[in-house]
């Protein structure tokens, strides 16, 4: 039986405040860490726990932290990812605004595993709200000696200082948001060297992102081996679903690592509304490439769902139904990857526009016999030539439509019009510049 | 246009974030919000200050408000209306929502009314995906579940405040009273 772990006291009332906090045995996880654990050890039991990234990338926390040099000189840092930008993604933010003690102590349990005594935490601007609870969490942990000098008596000391982002997806990528924090452009580096080795201010640097960090007092306090036998083998633990789109009950969800995709959508979220029939639904954000209804049958595993051409990305799960022009999402999908390059990389900055303008006429009900052909060349060109992740997203994205509901485009460029209810639109729309 | 010259507490409050860092450069992007807080949006002159404050040159300062979507280097409304119209979103109906604030702000996106008193932008993914369609005003927090109703209150409210006064969109804006469906 699967048991709420994250979430557990989400609605309890005032749980961002310390003292709430701390009389459900808050903290537990870190004064365990502080007074059993020597840092190497916590580091093989995050590894035991084979604990994978919940940001996107789903690599292996206790892997990622045992590639901080042990001999290293230069001091190393945490950055915890809350950027939360990822289309369809809306876990982290609750987390933060309902429990940022839950990501404080992760936090400072991280950094004593891996000897930073600096964490930063990145906060996209929007979350103003989830920017100010969290604060008040912090300066709380110092009042009371949870963070700061010599920490519930250890000598151990730790610093958290947030720092909020300004409105760009791409910072949300761990090498730009370490430029954006070092008060550079948000443009990913190359790697190697990856941040473990040269990260912020070129020390070793862990990156991670903020339903990562809320797992470890959790493991800590329970152990390896009950994380591990959670959910999926090669990915085990409780994950944080957000469901929204054509569905009836959206919301975030905790459940375990690989639930079919279809008991999430059709139980837990109880299908599309108004009895409507589900089309298609994108898994892990807008970056994982959609699924039709047939196929939702998928575990929702990071091997699995890499292995079907999608991936578990954010587990921002989607819907679209019957009525959903699958031409009109990924023309917004689409805009949203465009306005969001960072200009860095030339297949993105321009193969994306390129894309968009076959696209908008696509769905304008002007697109020209061969446009679809078009779209799936400019996709070979762009895929695997960009700096980094950001435009292999986009043309993922676009991948899982076209091969998924090509029909949907043929029928937009054959007659001029959408098969479905709604009328064109014009979702370039911009925002005030300058 | 009002000067932007910095006065002396703002500049305090600048000074006093560099040691959060280990580079004053890192300073930057807190330094701009503090003046946006301030002046509404940042102004070269300003940005000329806060180069001098943290060592940098005039367009190292320039090239980070330029780059991101939340720095303004111009003017902008009192009430900036941020419509998300992302997949979420869009597939409820937030298409409509801007095209209503358009037709009632005789604007389009990305413009401002003639008064000053607001501007319009459809934005990209603001993380409420499960209250959609969302929209944010200036950084408050966010409106939730929009209909076509909800959006003639909100600008009612926002009309009739005192020109420069920036009120909470509509009374109820209160995060933490929402309630989570945790799946068993
Ligand atoms: C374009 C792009 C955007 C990303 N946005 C986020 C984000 O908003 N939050 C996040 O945690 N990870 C994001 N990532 C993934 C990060 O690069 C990184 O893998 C992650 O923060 C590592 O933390 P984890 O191992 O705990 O998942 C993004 C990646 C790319 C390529
Ligand atoms: S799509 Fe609008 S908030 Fe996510």
């Amino acid at each position: 039986m699967f048991e709420q772990t994250l979430l557990k006291n989400i609605n309890t009332e005032n749980y961002h405040q310390l003292e709430v906090y701390r009389t459900g045995g808050g903290y537990a996880g870190l004064r365990k860490a502080l007074n059993e654990y020597q840092p190497d050890q916590l580091i093989q039991l995050v590894k035991d726990s084979q604990l994978r990234g919940r940001g996107g990338a789903g690599f292996s926390t206790g892997v990622k932290w045992s590639f901080i040099p042990k001999d290293s000189v230069l001091p190393t840092y945490l950055c915890c990812n809350a950027d939360e930008s990822e289309p369809g993604t809306f876990k982290d933010r609750l987390l933060i605004e309902k429990d940022p003690h839950g990501l404080i102590e992760g936090i400072a349990i991280s950094c004593y595993a891996i000897g930073a005594k600096i964490a930063y935490i990145y906060i996209r601007f929007e979350f103003i709200y989830g920017t100010r609870i969290l604060q008040q969490a912090i300066d709380e942990c110092y009042a009371q000696g949870l963070l700061g000098k010599n920490i519930l008596g250890s000598g151990f000391d730790l610093e958290v200082i947030i720092h909020r982002g300004a409105g760009a997806y791409i910072c949300g990528e761990e090498t730009a948001l370490l430029e954006s924090l070092e008060g550079y452009r948000g443009q990913p580096r190359l790697k190697p060297p990856f941040p473990a080795i040269s990260g912020l201010y070129a020390s070793p640097t862990i990156i991670n992102n903020v339903e990562t960090l809320a797992c470890i007092p959790h493991i800590v306090l329970r152990g390896a081996q009950w994380f591990s036998d959670i959910g999926s083998p090669k990915g085990p633990g409780p994950r944080l679903y957000c469901l929204s789109g054509m569905i009836n009950k959206p919301g975030v969800y905790e459940l375990p690592t690989g639930i079919p995709l279809r008991e999430l959508v059709e139980e837990h979220g109880g299908g599309a509304p108004n009895g409507k029939k589900i089309k298609a639904v994108i898994p892990g954000g807008v970056s994982a490439p959609m699924f039709a209804e047939k196929d939702l049958d998928i575990a929702m595993d990071f091997d699995a769902l890499a292995a079907a051409g999608s991936m578990f990305g954010s587990a921002g799960v989607i819907v679209m139904d019957e009525d959903s022009c699958i031409v009109k999402v990924t023309l917004s999908m689409l805009e949203f990857f465009h306005i969001e390059s960072c200009g860095k990389c030339t297949p993105c900055r321009e193969g994306l526009g390129w894309v968009l303008k076959l696209l908008r006429r696509i769905e304008a009900g002007a697109g020209k016999h061969g446009d679809a052909q078009e779209l799936d060349r400019l996709g070979e060109a762009i895929f695997g030539n960009c700096f980094c992740a950001l435009g292999d997203g986009a043309i993922m994205a676009l991948r899982g439509a076209l091969g998924n509901f090509r029909d949907e485009f043929d029928y937009h460029i054959a007659k001029g019009h959408c098969p479905f209810k709604t009328e064109s639109i014009v979702l370039h729309r911009t925002r005030a510049t300058g | 246009m009002a000067t932007q010259k910095l006065t002396i507490s703002l500049k305090a409050q600048i000074n006093a974030i560099i040691p959060r860092y280990v580079e004053p450069r890192s300073a930057v992007m807190p330094a701009l919000h503090l003046i946006q807080d301030e002046f509404g949006y940042i102004s070269r002159e300003a940005m000329e200050e806060v180069a001098t404050i943290l060592g940098l040159t005039p367009v190292q300062v320039y090239e980070i408000a330029s780059f991101y979507h939340q720095f303004h280097t111009k003017p902008i409304g009192c009430h900036h209306l941020q419509v998300c119209i992302n997949v979420s979103c869009m597939l409820l109906g937030a298409e409509n929502i801007v095209s209503q604030l358009e037709q009632s702000l005789n604007i389009e996106s990305g413009q401002t009314t003639a008064d000053g008193r607001f501007t319009l932008s459809a934005v990209q993914c603001l993380g409420s995906c499960d209250t959609a369609p969302v929209m944010q005003i200036n950084n408050q927090a966010y409106c939730e579940h929009l209909t076509g109703q909800r959006v003639e209150e909100i600008l009612q409210r926002l009309r009739e405040a005192p020109m420069g006064h920036r009120p909470e969109a509509f009374a109820g804006a209160q995060k933490d009273q929402r309630e989570f469906t945790v799946a068993k």
